[in-house]
């Protein structure tokens, strides 16, 4: 949905600006009408000093559980109501303010930093002079002058640099995380105009795209205008455009005009907000708050009701002793029931607690560093530990059902080895094996059959030349620089031949191929192509494939990447034209790319093939166990890639992402053909693939779904274009239930291999599962620019901190190094956060009903009068203080099971699947565990005041003692409670529980043991004290905390037990087919691919 | 969603770029501290409920509160307690009373009983309370404490029982203060046909804090000038400081029948120390079998609102008054936690039964 509104945005900004240079107007005569540009403030920052108030505080009072807390407060404030709007005033103040003040300071952050950024110096030519001024003073069209090592103020067009041929070197690793040095082109007329003076006798116009967010992305033109030619234009395109944020490197100076300044600027239009993702588990807090609004209205209207009825009896509506003041009897009667109403509403509004989002907050935002500290996923080899970048997602960790990999760089580990090549259909290959094949051609490379010497030069010269390698210089140590020619020259040198590079067009995941047009010493024009088979094979003479094809599909088979070579020769002639096309296309103001490619296309055609090439990539340490886990996990693993079939799959058999037993369905183009019938035929396999999975299998109830099924596993694999013809059919026959069929095909599968996909079909996988009935939570993970698409859909996005930059670890929720330390973020961290936070969610519900119940009841006890049972400090103090902090530190510490236990037993995940522990039966548990609490507080101490001497002096106790019973019965039982459900007492869990009830009973003495000045009342004047000098109180507290807590303890003893039993049991029966059903592990990986063939069907 | 301490939304990265903790900003080496807290490692001690720690507890649980219950029902049973309920006993009084603009008529009333044994011990003597709202919001917030301490009150939340029509303040003022129970009861123990009036004490009833701290007489060089200027509230008979004539200490505002009576009780039935048994003369040791008269200056009205007047004498337990809940409670849940206590034992050996035998 995001990235929709992304293009929409996008759409809105097509059009073309111009700037002009230097602000000179390019003739008197014509009339230009000066665009007005933003200037080049950057305003990160929400609020100024002076809307800070009002604007924050809207904005908070905008959440809808502020506002509520708002109006319970307002309700308290004018209608005359049993507590102060103090009680509920404070802590709602606590949090706004709290809020307020976080707010506050990263807004304060973000001035300092907009500040920083904006009064830096920088200089700018005006006259011929340079003239130093502030960041933000920098209009469009300005000359920047930018010294080395200084960052760049705004977009700049790049127009001449210190450097004679007009390059200059620049690392974005504060944009995009990549810190290796690019190369910038200064434009090719103005790379001479390196001094003041020159460069401000420039006069030119530049026309160019309106800013947009892509980093990577820009067109324009420069039109130049000469003293007394004709004007000169030149295309310009992302390699002209220095960027603001990154930083001049190895370069003494640069100038540039600004072309986007301040808001307007790549960096800053990349920066505004991103969708926000919401877990399950708040959903579920938010169904509970309707349960628990509901239960709240109807106690309420009971007591209204029940209050009026009571009251038609005279004697209980005015006794003698309880007048109506003036003002109850003037006001009418429906009135009056609306403000009792009210009252009880204000009386019973505790039930909805403010902290708990707070708590929750706390919990989450606190939580989360666990993940960042994690020592265990910490990599050595980028010396870096996982990421966290929002903290909203953690418990959605435990609560994943489909996992959505990438293939290279995730699963593997992206880093290529030389296998071997074959030329002409005859084979090379290395007995060595990490060794670059190239520099021992002649040495130990052993060869089966040997081609023409000739054509063993070709191949190697189209590899050395076909490539935008970035090599390493000797004298610049301080990073890597991209160079493509100079390894071209480097290299073909030994070759024996000069070449002039004329071309490139990059590789690119849609054409999946590259080019580079050369021209050689002796004038000839040659293309070299390399790419993939399936690109490259339509592109050449069909006689030449067979011999070669053979190879490629066995290296593929035994999980190889494959890339194959082609080159053609080009007449002075075709090359003159496609120059031309070429150059056509770079002027192009829009869709630059896509006439190159266009162009290129048209000349990749009827190429000589010449051989191709394997490398291997290997698979990432302990990826095949993670795929292993997670399966047992009861998770879905789903391998989304690029890459071709026979790789991805011979990748997937090895990582046991398919087992052998695993039975494969392909829906890909080879199963489907070409030919007109494919939708026919696309519908048949549907068609059979559903009766087998679905119609023929036996109805086992719920067996389905997350379980060891002894049953046949299924494997599915699909393509790219056969994706594409499931979800937009060309014909409307039947289409629409295509992906139907295919969605329940895809659910029933154990495992799904996608391959050949564009990064955008990754995303709509991702979104047709995530919409699927049940809304299952999905986990993208991936490492490379073309993973970011699916990591912003998914529920939970993972970034690899690979080698393809740092596009998916900024784009995504929580970034790792390895895809093994998946395993203990979702199997650890995962199920630890859910377990917390459920049991926060559900704790802070239970604690607050059985906190409210008795002063409900003790409405039918003091004629509905709103009589609180409390005093207002405990009814305030009640969440703040006395049982905020053990929740908070059991949220935090708590671990049930043992976090190596959860990593190594990986089933132990299914525990919590599916919401489990936030499920209506769960809630209902405790929701009759508050209530019975409640009841038997009440009733406990009710009876017990049935003689309200229990002081063996015969004293009497009131009604505030009675309520301080039972809210100290109350506060022992809750906080017990707690402690019963602590399984990990770290000396914080002891510090904090035994700490809140010792606070609570100071606090008690001391808020007891004053007269307070600012109070009405003095009702609490040394009831509490006054109530421990009876021992009948002591006994009765003890026995109701016991009587309450005893079915609890009865059930845990009982579970335990049974569970005990279970564990017992289950390993008597398996203990006999434990050794025979083990399974396989790693086989050879040939045996497999080789066998896998009788799999599919 | 209530606030957002989510980083990545609140903190774009030119924070980031400022915050180590968070930033993008690339560290030579960013290996996170070994430290237990940070790894959740922290030493722990990791509880499990199992049978073998927790039926002990169970037995011992059962066995405590056996004893404690045994205990409780003993010491309630040892109390002895007598009730009268007399708000029909002299039915003209009741009568009388139930038209107010009778209130300066006195009404004496006599409620005979005897003694079949000698009552041992403290005996104290309560009155009780019937269908009596002391609880009521209304009611319970018509005080001024500030007033009761003895301060000069600008503002009061005494309504409706503030001040009169003249402006003259009530003292003290407030419905609870307004509605004080103000019957005298008075016992007489009839011996050889000359009645002897029990002696009483009238004082050390209440709360100590409320009598010395709580409740002050404003400072005056006497009590009646102490009160100048305010009036009794209006159901009174009497002001302020005429409460006791007799004890200074125990008169005005720190009159302990006022002070009781302003504490007000959790429940519409209820119960207030009224006095204790002095014990002298023939009374040492508590009040001797016999017959006894209570004469009773009938002045509170409660067949107005349905209520019922009761004079209760009482001895005290260690527990308290009469009251057999706590013990009966204490049985009950020993009772049953010393069942499951067995029960589980008895699930628990099964298993283990079958454990062993799937073992073999």
């Amino acid at each position: 949905k995001h990235r929709q509104q992304m293009c929409a945005g996008e759409e809105k900004r097509v059009g073309t600006r111009t700037v002009v240079v230097g602000h000179r107007p390019v003739s008197e005569t014509d009339a230009y009408v000066a665009q007005k540009f933003c200037d080049n403030r950057i305003v990160s920052s929400k609020y100024t000093l002076w809307n800070f108030l009002p604007k924050n505080l809207f904005e908070q009072f905008r959440r809808i559980a502020n506002f509520y807390f708002l109006i319970i407060f307002l309700v308290q404030v004018i209608v005359d109501t049993p507590t102060s709007p103090v009680t509920s005033g404070l802590p709602l103040f606590f949090v706004i303010t709290v809020t307020a003040i976080k707010q506050g300071y990263e807004d304060w952050l973000r001035h300092r930093a907009d500040n920083e950024v904006n009064k830096s110096n920088v200089f700018i030519v005006e006259n011929a002079k340079q003239v130093q001024k502030e960041s933000e003073k920098i209009k469009v069209g300005d000359i920047v002058e930018v010294k080395a090592d200084e960052t760049f103020p705004c977009d700049l067009i790049f127009l001449a640099s210190s450097s004679i041929d007009g390059t200059c070197y620049v690392t974005t690793a504060s944009l995009d995380g990549e810190s290796n040095f690019k190369t910038h082109y200064a434009v090719r007329d103005t790379t001479v105009l390196c001094t003041d003076e020159a460069i401000d006798a420039l006069t030119a116009t530049i026309e160019c795209e309106q800013p947009q967010p892509d980093l990577y992305k820009f067109v324009g033109r420069i039109i130049i205008y000469g003293s007394n030619q004709e004007p000169v234009a030149r295309s310009l395109g992302p390699e002209n455009l220095l960027l603001k944020g990154a930083t001049l490197k190895n370069t003494k100076k640069i100038y540039g005009v600004a072309v986007y300044t301040g808001m307007e600027t790549k960096m800053a239009l990349n920066y505004q907000g991103k969708s926000q993702k919401r877990s399950a588990v708040e959903k579920s807090i938010n169904a509970f708050l309707i349960v628990y609004l509901c239960i709240l209205l109807s106690k309420a209207t009971v007591c209204t009701t029940l209050k009026y009825v009571w009251q038609s009896n005279p004697f209980n509506d005015e006794p003698w002793y309880n007048e109506k003041t003036k003002k109850e009897r003037d006001t009418f009667k429906v009135l009056r029931m609306f403000t009792d109403f009210l009252s009880f509403m204000v009386l019973f509004n505790f039930i909805i607690p403010v902290s708990m989002y707070v708590t929750v907050e706390m919990q989450k935002f606190l939580g989360s560093f666990f993940i960042s500290w994690d020592k265990e996923m910490y990599d050595e080899e980028i010396k870096e530990g996982a990421l966290v970048n929002t903290s909203d997602l953690n418990e959605e960790l435990g609560q994943v059902e489909y996992v959505f990999t990438d293939k290279t760089g995730t699963l593997t580990e992206n880093s290529m080895e030389f296998i071997e090549c074959c030329i002409d259909g005859h084979k090379y290959k290395d007995c060595i094996s990490e060794v670059d094949g190239f520099s021992q051609t002649d040495g130990p490379l052993k060869y089966y059959g040997k081609a023409e010497k000739s054509r063993e030069e070709l191949f190697l010269r189209a590899l050395c030349l076909c490539h935008t390698v970035q090599i390493k210089e000797a004298d610049q140590v301080d990073g890597l620089i991209g160079h493509p020619e100079h390894v071209g020259f480097l290299i073909s040198s030994l070759v024996g031949g000069r070449y002039q590079l004329l071309h490139v067009l990059n590789f690119d995941p849609v054409r999946r191929r590259m080019s580079v047009i050369v021209r050689t010493t002796t004038g000839t024009l040659l293309l070299f192509c390399k790419g993939a088979d399936s690109s490259i094979f339509p592109r050449v003479q069909q006689e030449e494939i067979q011999q070669t094809k053979v190879h490629v599909d066995r290296n593929a088979m035994d999980g190889y990447r494959t890339l194959c070579v082609a080159f053609k020769e080009l007449t002075q002639k075709e090359y003159d034209k496609i120059d031309r096309q070429l150059n056509e296309a770079k002027m192009a103001l829009q869709d630059r790319e896509e006439k190159m490619a266009k162009v290129f296309e048209d000349a990749e055609a009827d190429m000589h093939l010449i051989g191709a090439t394997a490398v291997e990539d290997r698979l990432q340490e302990q990826s095949a166990e993670t795929i292993e886990a997670l399966h047992a996990a009861g998770m879905k693993v789903w391998v989304l890639t690029g890459d071709k079939m026979e790789t991805a799959k011979s990748t997937c058999y090895a990582c046991r992402l398919f087992q052998t037993s695993t039975e494969l369905l392909e829906l890909t183009a080879k199963m489907v053909g070409e030919s007109e019938r494919k939708e026919d035929r696309l519908h048949e396999l549907l068609m059979e693939y559903h009766k087998k999975l679905i119609q023929d299998v036996p109805k086992n109830r719920g067996g389905l779904k997350r379980s060891w099924t002894l049953s046949q596993e299924y494997g599915l694999i699909i393509d790219g274009s056969t994706l594409s013809l499931i979800l937009n059919p060309s014909q409307d026959s039947s289409p629409s239930n295509y992906k139907n069929i295919f969605l329940q095909i895809c659910l029933k599968c154990t495992a799904v291999l996608c391959c050949r996909m564009a990064p955008l079909q990754k995303a709509q996988i991702v979104r047709m599962v995530k919409n699927t009935k049940g809304s299952p939570i999905t986990l993208s993970i991936g490492d490379g620019a073309n993973d970011v698409s699916m990591i912003l859909e998914a529920h939970v996005g993972i970034g690899i901190k690979g080698k393809e930059g740092r596009q998916a670890s900024r784009n995504s929720d929580y970034a790792v190094p390895k895809f093994k330390h998946l395993r203990k973020l979702l199997l650890a961290h995962g199920h630890l956060y859910y377990v917390r936070i459920a049991h926060l969610v559900q704790y802070f519900f239970y604690k607050n009903l059985c906190f409210i119940l008795p002063q409900f009841l003790y409405q039918f006890f003091c004629g509905f009068s709103q009589q609180p049972l409390y005093d207002a400090a405990y009814l305030t103090m009640y969440n703040i203080c006395f049982t905020s902090l053990p929740i908070l530190a059991y949220s935090l510490l708590e671990q049930h099971i043992n976090i190596d236990t959860l990593t190594s037993d990986p089933q132990l995940y299914m525990k919590v699947s599916d919401n489990a522990m936030l499920q209506w039966r769960p809630f209902l548990y405790w929701t009759f565990l508050g209530a019975f609490e409640g009841l038997v507080f009440f009733f406990g101490v009710y009876f017990l005041f049935q003689n309200s001497s229990l002081e063996d002096n015969g004293k009497v106790f009131g009604n505030w003692t009675f309520g301080t019973i039972v809210f100290t019965v109350l506060v022992f039982t809750v906080t017990l409670k707690l402690a019963l459900d602590t399984r990990f007492w770290t000396w914080m869990n002891h510090f904090v529980i035994w700490g809140s009830l010792a606070f609570y009973v100071f606090f008690s003495f001391f808020w007891g043991g004053v007269i307070w000045p600012f109070l009405k009342q003095q009702r609490m004047y040394f009831v509490f004290a006054h109530m421990l000098t009876s021992v009948s109180t002591w006994l009765a507290i003890v026995l109701l905390i016991f009587i309450s807590l005893f079915p609890e303890i009865l059930l845990i003893v009982l579970k335990n037990i049974r569970e005990k039993n279970h564990q017992v049991r289950n390993k008597m029966i398996r203990k006999a087919p434990d050794s025979l059903s083990a399974r396989p592990s790693v086989r050879p990986l040939l045996l497999r691919t080789f066998s896998d063939e009788s799999n599919v069907l | 969603r209530y606030s957002s301490f989510s980083r990545r939304q609140e903190l774009d990265t030119l924070t980031k770029v400022h915050n180590p903790l968070i930033g993008t900003k690339t560290h030579p080496s960013r290996c996170p501290d070994n430290s237990a807290f940070k790894q959740q490692k922290l030493p722990a001690w990791k509880p499990q409920l199992t049978p073998a720690t927790v039926l002990p507890s169970f037995f011992l649980t059962g066995a405590f509160c056996l004893a404690m219950g045994v205990c409780l029902i003993l010491s309630a049973n040892s109390v002895r307690e007598i009730q009268f309920d007399y708000s029909d006993k002299c039915s003209d009084c009741s009568k009388l009373r139930e038209n107010s603009s009778n209130w300066n008529k006195e009404c004496h009333c006599s409620v005979n009983f005897t003694l079949k044994e000698d009552i041992l011990g403290d005996v104290f003597m309560y009155y009780g309370l019937q269908n009596f709202y002391q609880n009521h919001r209304r009611y319970v917030i018509s005080r001024s404490d500030a007033q009761l301490l003895g301060r000069n009150v600008n503002k009061s939340y005494c309504a409706p029982f503030t001040t009169y029509h003249n402006g003259t303040p009530m003292a003290p003022c407030g419905a609870i203060a307004n509605s004080m129970f103000n019957d005298t009861i008075d016992l007489f123990y009839n011996l050889n046909s000359s009645a002897i009036q029990v002696p009483v004490l009238k004082t050390g009833n209440s709360w100590w804090t409320d009598k010395n701290v709580k409740f002050r007489n404003p400072k005056s060089y006497n009590l009646s000038s102490a009160f100048a200027g305010t009036a009794r509230p209006p159901y009174w008979h009497k002001p302020v400081y005429l409460l006791d004539k007799e004890d200074e200490r125990n008169n005005g505002y720190v009159n302990e029948d006022l002070i009781i009576w302003m504490r007000v009780s959790a429940f519409a039935t209820f119960r207030n120390l009224y006095r204790r048994v002095k014990r002298i003369r023939q009374f040492a040791d508590g009040l001797p079998a016999g017959n006894y008269t209570f004469r009773i200056s009938y002045n509170f009205p409660v067949t107005k609102f349905k209520g019922r007047k009761h004079v209760i004498l009482s001895t005290v337990a260690w527990s308290g008054g009469s009251n057999p809940f706590l013990g009966i409670a204490y049985v009950v849940s020993g009772t049953a936690a010393t069942l499951t206590g067995f029960v589980i034992t008895a699930i628990h050996l099964k298993l283990r039964k079958k454990k062993t035998f799937f073992q073999k």
